[in-house]
């Protein structure tokens, strides 16, 4: 027990000393409102109230400003995320070549609706417009991997070895998977 | 005024001379500039000398190209290859249906679909022998004849590739191979030359157009942009590709990042060079975690070499670009929303009264011009506005990229000339229609565009036809739909994109889109009546009157191009309650064909509501009232017994029971 909440407690210094050094990195300057978010959710996995505080703070601007941006764009998340997330492809190309049935699939597989955390938080699912991966629809991003010309079945096969490999080597398969993408925005 | 003296930075002793010497010794020293930029030493990409060439775009790395590289680098080091063959990853080839693909050379022979336990035999036949493997070969969409170069495959052979040139021949990370093919030739043409206003008026002679979808003269912004005052002039790429359907911009920086930053500095030369500092930015979506790689990496490449930031190739120019990662709105791909968006506020468009170039970000004048339209610059300085111009149509010069995407057989990201038929994209490079499916729409414009039928495939592509057909250029996107496809369900896919991604901030298009995506939902389930259609039609025109950005006003265009095109489609759901296409599903139903069912049980399982019922051996029926519609029963039956009608349930079958 002991051990265990001090490994807890050191991770937790660890992310404060990145807010930290994120806060003094854009001190001062101009526009870093929403660099600023970005890069606390990339810490914290979403945007804490006392994280928007702080932003706030930082940027001199009044919380309910922050808050509206954070609130204005669709990567910010003000509630805590499920671990890797699922994202449907619901662009043009993807809805014409069944992008709808594929979701249902998925919600029916892991017993969540689009936009719910699985109980364990492992999962979540989302519906986005469009990856930019048209040239293979339909598509299903798992964290930052893309998933080409899914049937329903297929989506859910893909999930399903996702799911075998994620818990076969742990944390670790994010960043295994993806050699080259996951430099700019892991979001898991 | 002569800013090179007091800047310090480039090779030594370069400023000073290029400020005190006159102009020929100034054409010296970018010269030499340019010739020290490039190292010697590095590795050039020729299509004379024995290389792999991987497709390395986003398409093709999900289909599996990093497998596909370690397969490649084994079989090359089992044969002692590795030295004497190059292996380069490059940008997206454009045929992401086809991916992921691999290119070897000097022979020119493109292998498509590839997987790792192919990569022995095609190293062996192709690299280390001198022939090809037949099997793996690409294939003529018409005759079934294996064809092995890529030259020979008529989706590269009909296209006019001048944008997209070095996407897939060079290393995107190289700027060495960059420079080796011309790169940066432009900028110092333009440096030498230092005449910012002759630069303009050769964009202008050109005639080119904004690649992001309203068309706008290049020139004509760039001039306005730098005839306004201010304490600082700024040059944004728009790279926020927000249309769904559309990935030409995310390419173009993923397969050939320095082509548009040298675009970007000489439209900040042009703009700005004696009009006080400028400074940079490119505003590209999140979602497209290569590109932003990729650039930055370009970025930080022309910086240390000296084509970027103080001094550029010693001319005494400044110039430096910032990256800004969109947070995910669409609406952040207007200009003004876009400026406040990098400013740290919602994005939220202002009124245009005063234009971005007058007023743009932080109250200063800011050029905005997308991706695409940056990387024609240096082709146009390079080859001149004469050569530019002598393609495409009177008023739309020049070529254009299209995503094409959707029921065709060769999808992918073409570039034709301007002018180009329908026709000639959809069928000829595309390939047509996949087998056994007919042609019923093409979507143009994303959700500011709208679909055209089948009679306007002989249109040409420009500008001004595509607006009078009721559609537009938009970014470039470009869906090709079938029979499969309900025209209304469409309209009501992208309204309900618009009426999500509105910012909110005038009357008629949030509340204007929510209530036509309400009409549209009541004509998809069958609860609409004629004068539903009526108000639809009446509130597009409101919405497209009453918008205060060009989005709003935009909004609409998927229903007006449905109404006008496919209005027929949409009577038959409200007067008929019948979805031809059969997807509206509250306007199908699902039956078993006595004929065809054996009674194998197989669909009962699949069936989440309990709807089908049946013994063994005996044919099974769905009762209307549970059936959800959810095609479980179709996709399990063996023998194609499932039948999707169109019209309402007329529970006519769970009454018998």
């Amino acid at each position: 027990m002991t051990t265990n909440a001090t490994a807890g407690e050191t991770e937790e210094q660890e992310l404060e000393e990145q807010f930290v050094e994120l806060l003094e990195h854009y001190r001062g300057e101009r526009g870093a409102l929403v660099p600023l978010l970005q890069g606390a959710q990339a810490i914290f996995g979403y945007l804490p109230e006392d994280v928007m505080r702080r932003v706030a703070e930082a940027t001199g601007e009044p919380l309910s400003k922050a808050l509206g941006v954070a609130t204005f764009y669709a990567q910010f998340r003000l509630r805590p995320h499920a671990k890797h997330t699922i994202r449907c492809c619901h662009g043009t190309a993807c809805h014409v070549s069944g992008a709808t049935r594929i979701s249902e699939e998925l919600e029916k597989y892991l017993g969540i609706k689009i936009g719910e955390n699985t109980p364990d938080m492992l999962y979540t699912i989302e519906e986005v417009h469009c990856v930019g991966a048209c040239g293979m629809a339909p598509v299903v991003m798992i964290n930052d991997r893309a998933h080409g010309k899914l049937t329903p079945e297929k989506a859910v096969e893909v999930v399903r070895a996702f799911q075998a490999e994620a818990e076969g080597s742990g944390a670790e398969v994010t960043a295994a998977a993806e050699p080259a993408g996951n430099a700019v925005e892991v979001e898991a | 005024m002569s800013r090179a003296a007091d800047k310090p930075g480039g090779a030594p002793g370069a400023s000073e001379q290029a400020a005190t010497q006159p102009a020929k010794t100034r054409a010296a020293v970018i010269d030499a500039a340019l010739e020290a930029a490039a190292d010697k030493n590095a590795y050039l990409a020729d299509d004379t000398k024995t290389e792999i060439r991987i497709c390395a775009g986003t398409a093709c790395h999900a289909s599996g190209r990093v497998a596909l590289r370690k397969a490649v680098d084994k079989a090359l080091a089992e044969r002692g290859l590795t030295e004497t063959v190059k292996v380069i990853e490059t940008g997206c080839h454009g045929f992401c249906q086809q991916g992921p693909i691999m290119l070897l050379w000097p022979k020119g022979i493109f292998y498509p679909h590839l997987k790792p336990q192919d990569i022995e035999e095609v190293i062996e036949t192709s690299v280390a022998g001198d022939g090809v493997v037949e099997r793996l070969l690409y294939r003529h969409p018409g005759s079934g004849e294996p064809l092995a170069l890529e030259k020979e495959i008529p989706f590269y052979a009909l296209q006019k590739r001048v944008v997209l040139s070095l996407n897939g021949k060079i290393d995107p990370y190289s700027i060495d191979d960059y420079l080796a093919h011309g790169g940066y030739s432009a900028l110092a043409k333009v440096l030498k030359d230092a005449d910012p206003s002759a630069v303009i008026a050769e964009i202008d002679r050109s005639g080119l157009r904004g690649r992001g979808g309203a068309g706008f003269p290049t020139a004509r912004k760039w001039r306005s942009c730098r005839a306004n005052p201010g304490t600082k002039h700024y040059v944004i790429c728009n790279a926020d590709e927000g249309d769904p359907g559309a990935f030409m911009d995310r390419s173009v920086l993923e397969g050939n990042p320095h082509s548009v930053v040298e675009g970007m500095i000489i439209a900040a030369y042009a703009i700005g060079a004696d009009n006080g500092p400028v400074e940079g930015y490119v505003y590209v979506r999140r979602e497209y975690p290569f590109a932003v790689e990729r650039l930055r990496w370009a970025l930080k490449q022309a910086r240390e070499r000296g084509l970027l930031g103080k001094d550029i190739l010693g001319s005494g120019f400044d110039f430096d670009i910032r990256i800004n990662q969109g947070a995910g709105a669409f609406v952040c791909g207007e200009s003004t929303a876009l400026t406040l968006s990098i400013e740290g506020h919602r994005g939220m468009p202002r009124g245009k009264h005063i234009r971005t170039v007058a007023r743009g970000l932080w109250g200063q004048p800011t050029n905005l011009n997308n991706v695409e339209t940056y990387a024609n610059v240096p082709w146009i300085i390079n080859h001149g506005a004469d050569e530019f111009a002598s393609v495409g149509t009177a008023t739309s010069k020049g070529t254009k990229i299209f995503s094409l995407t959707g029921k065709v057989v060769n999808g992918g990201l073409i570039e034709v000339p301007m002018g180009a038929t329908l026709r000639e994209v959809i069928f000829d490079i595309g390939g047509g229609m996949l087998p056994g499916r007919e042609f019923k729409a093409v979507q143009l414009g994303g959700p500011s565009g709208g679909c055209l039928p089948a009679s306007l495939l002989d249109e040409p592509i420009d500008f001004e036809s595509l607006v009078a057909a009721g559609s537009m250029m938009g970014s470039g996107g470009m869906v090709v739909v079938d029979d499969t496809t309900c025209m209304v369900d469409f309209a009501k896919f992208f309204l309900k994109f618009t009426a999500e991604e509105s910012c909110g901030k005038c009357v008629p298009c949030r509340v204007g889109t929510t209530r036509m995506l309400e009409i549209l939902e009541r004509i998809c389930a069958g609860l609409a009546t004629m004068d539903d259609v009526e108000l639809l039609e009446q509130l597009a025109d409101d919405v497209v009157e009453g918008s205060l950005c060009a989005l709003g006003g935009s909004a609409p265009n998927p229903v007006l191009s449905t109404l006008r095109y496919f209005r027929d489609e949409m009577v038959v759901h409200v007067a008929e309650r019948r979805c031809p296409a059969r997807v509206c599903r509250p306007l199908i139903r699902y039956t078993i064909d006595k004929e065809a069912c054996t009674g194998c049980r197989a669909c009962l399982p699949a069936c989440p509501s309990g709807a089908v019922t049946g013994e063994r051996k005996e044919p099974h029926r769905i009762n209307q009232k549970l059936c959800i519609k959810c095609d479980a029963c179709r996709q399990a039956c063996r023998f194609d017994a499932v039948r999707v009608e169109t019209g309402k349930p007329s529970l006519v079958e769970g009454r018998r029971r």
